[in-house]
């Protein structure tokens, strides 16, 4: 039996979690019954068949694709995780005050239209871009650089900007959190700033720091703006192929199956990296 | 105390973050120099100041409709969702319900998941029940991922509501409706437009979901993404962009000054962090 409390609790997030119901739980389940289904032009075949995941995990160039996105993501996140921490750092234990100045001067990029910013990084990048004429009025280079655009260096750094925010947040908060006291303590036992910053400040920020990278990980192997602005034929990932199928290519089927197939290989990732993070962080040893 | 919290060096720590941010900033500070640059041409040198670019956008008419569309499905996404997210912050910051934390992790799920299989199962869902792409299909999407945004923003709001104003207002006779209204809505108000003014601005910038579900009126977005293909039409989407920018940032600016009226009026210190902490 419910009491008044339980029951008025419930009925306040129903719209809520009826939406969500709708919207999203509706929507994955269609998704993945689609998998299953086969389409001929317009023709939509739903008998169960296991056939566009045979496809999806044999035909080369979808398994090369998912590794691509996975090796490029992986790599997107660890550079945006190791550039967003010393600034998360700098910012919980060094600036005293106008913290929330800081913190607002580092989201104000993320507002400019994405599709503007991505853009922008063609730009500077390009061969006749800013970089290669800013090095060659210096003199530093010749010719100008081919090597910036167009390949999957562009697209981590790329994605490494468009996700900055979403990794320093996470990771401050997490450092924002540490008992200063601990600090202190461990310096008077004779612990030096190193080993001190190793064994209590890293494990303390530690679920900061796996926040942030499955914040990053995650929606960068969706994406597929930058892949298509930036990254060339080389650069192509899983949901370029993903749009294709549900775009120019017409089979609906075979994206839903590519869709959840990197998204179940994402989502055990994920798993991984929280447990890795449970076991290696959070206590002070 | 002092050198105790230095692990690092202090002053290489300041060139880090100044470097940083040379980054972060690098391509949008491009965005106004591009808008004003007087030639066709995306590039360096500069070559001369000009304001014509603002006025192409002017007589854009394809534009004028997209930006219309754009505000509307911004004006009912931000709406809808922070009604939505109201409910759900207030029931998760007042209330001990059966299946809480599953309930919430599962209408916070669309901030972890990649947009575009957000955008694909609404699409194939769509596409099943035969419902035609709209305007509509954009802010059903939208409403989708503004809610999480909108309850934490929330969230920090009801957190700092005292219990005891509440008891009072019903000692004092007020019916539950009387004092949501007369009580608790006055002391979140500021929690309110903020999440109204956050949830606009995620709509009006976003581009994967409006790309899949958008019919035949295009939102902002999707309408930079189709000039992005011709040369000739860049500086002025660089203008576009420019405004776009100038706009966001005044938003967020009232948004944050917002949130920490509401911090003020319940007495608590606004914390740095926002509703992410």
């Amino acid at each position: 039996m419910l009491t008044g409390e339980r029951r008025q609790g419930l009925a306040l997030i129903s719209p809520t979690l009826l939406y969500s119901l709708l919207m999203l739980a509706a929507p994955l389940v269609m998704v993945l019954t689609f998998s299953f289904w086969s389409q001929n032009y317009l023709e939509l075949d739903t008998t169960l068949t296991l056939d566009n995941y045979r496809e999806a995990w044999s035909k080369p160039i979808y398994s090369t694709l998912i590794f691509r996105s996975l090796k490029i993501s992986l790599i997107v996140t660890l550079v945006t995780v190791v550039l967003a921490f010393p600034i998360a750092y700098y910012l919980s234990f060094h600036v005293k005050q106008r913290k929330a100045l800081w913190l607002f001067l580092i989201t104000v990029p993320f507002w400019t239209s994405y599709l503007l910013r991505v853009f922008l990084w063609k730009v500077i990048l390009g061969y006749n871009g800013v970089l290669n004429t800013a090095l060659k009025g210096v003199g530093i280079i010749e010719e100008p650089l081919t090597f910036l655009l167009y390949n999957a260096n562009a697209v981590v750094l790329t994605l490494a900007h468009a996700w900055a925010p979403f990794a320093i947040l996470p990771i401050f908060v997490a450092l924002e959190k540490i008992d200063r006291s601990l600090l202190e303590a461990a310096e008077d036992l004779g612990d030096g700033p190193v080993r001190r910053f190793f064994r209590i400040t890293l494990p303390l920020a530690m679920p900061g720091v796996v926040a942030s990278t499955l914040i990053v990980l995650i929606p960068t192997v969706g994406d597929f703006i930058t892949p298509k602005l930036v990254g060339g034929t080389d650069g192509l990932m899983i949901a370029n192929m993903i749009q294709i199928q549900f775009g120019k290519a017409n089979n609906a089927p075979l994206g839903a199956a590519l869709a959840l197939s990197s998204m179940l290989i994402v989502a055990s990732i994920s798993a991984v990296i929280f447990l890795l993070g449970k076991r290696f962080g959070g206590k002070v040893q | 105390m002092k050198s105790a919290l230095k692990a690092f060096p202090a002053k290489w720590l300041a060139v880090y973050a100044v470097a940083y941010m040379v980054f972060l900033y690098a391509p949008v500070i491009l965005l106004p120099m591009f808008a004003f640059n007087d030639a066709t041409v995306i590039s360096f040198p500069l070559t001369g100041f000009t304001a014509k670019w603002f006025g192409v956008l002017w007589q854009t008419e394809a534009l004028h409709g997209a930006l219309r569309n754009s505000l509307v499905v911004g004006l009912s996404s931000a709406v809808l969702s922070t009604v939505l997210g109201a409910c759900a912050a207030r029931a998760a910051n007042r209330y001990r319900f059966p299946l809480k934390r599953g309930i919430m992790s599962f209408i916070l799920l669309p901030l972890v998941l990649p947009e575009i299989i957000l955008a694909v199962a609404l699409l194939v869902l769509l596409m099943q029940l035969g419902m035609p792409l709209s305007l509509v299909t954009v802010v059903l999407g939208h409403v989708l991922i503004c809610t999480p945004f909108a309850i934490a923003i929330l969230s920090s709001a009801f957190q700092g509501l005292d219990q005891s104003l509440e008891e009072a207002s019903f000692d004092l006779g007020e019916t539950r409706w009387g004092t949501f209204r007369r009580v608790i809505l006055p002391l979140v108000m500021p929690g309110v437009v903020s999440s109204l003014l956050i949830t606009f601005t995620i709509s009006l910038d976003e581009f994967i979901i409006a790309f899949f579900l958008t019919g035949t009126e295009v939102t902002l977005p999707v309408y930079i993404w189709s000039q992005l293909r011709f040369p000739g039409k860049l500086p002025s989407v660089m203008a576009l962009g420019t405004i776009l920018l100038v706009l966001s940032v005044l938003l967020l600016i009232l948004a944050e000054w917002f949130r920490r009226r509401s911090a003020k009026k319940q007495g608590i210190e606004a914390s740095a962090t926002g509703g992410f902490a």
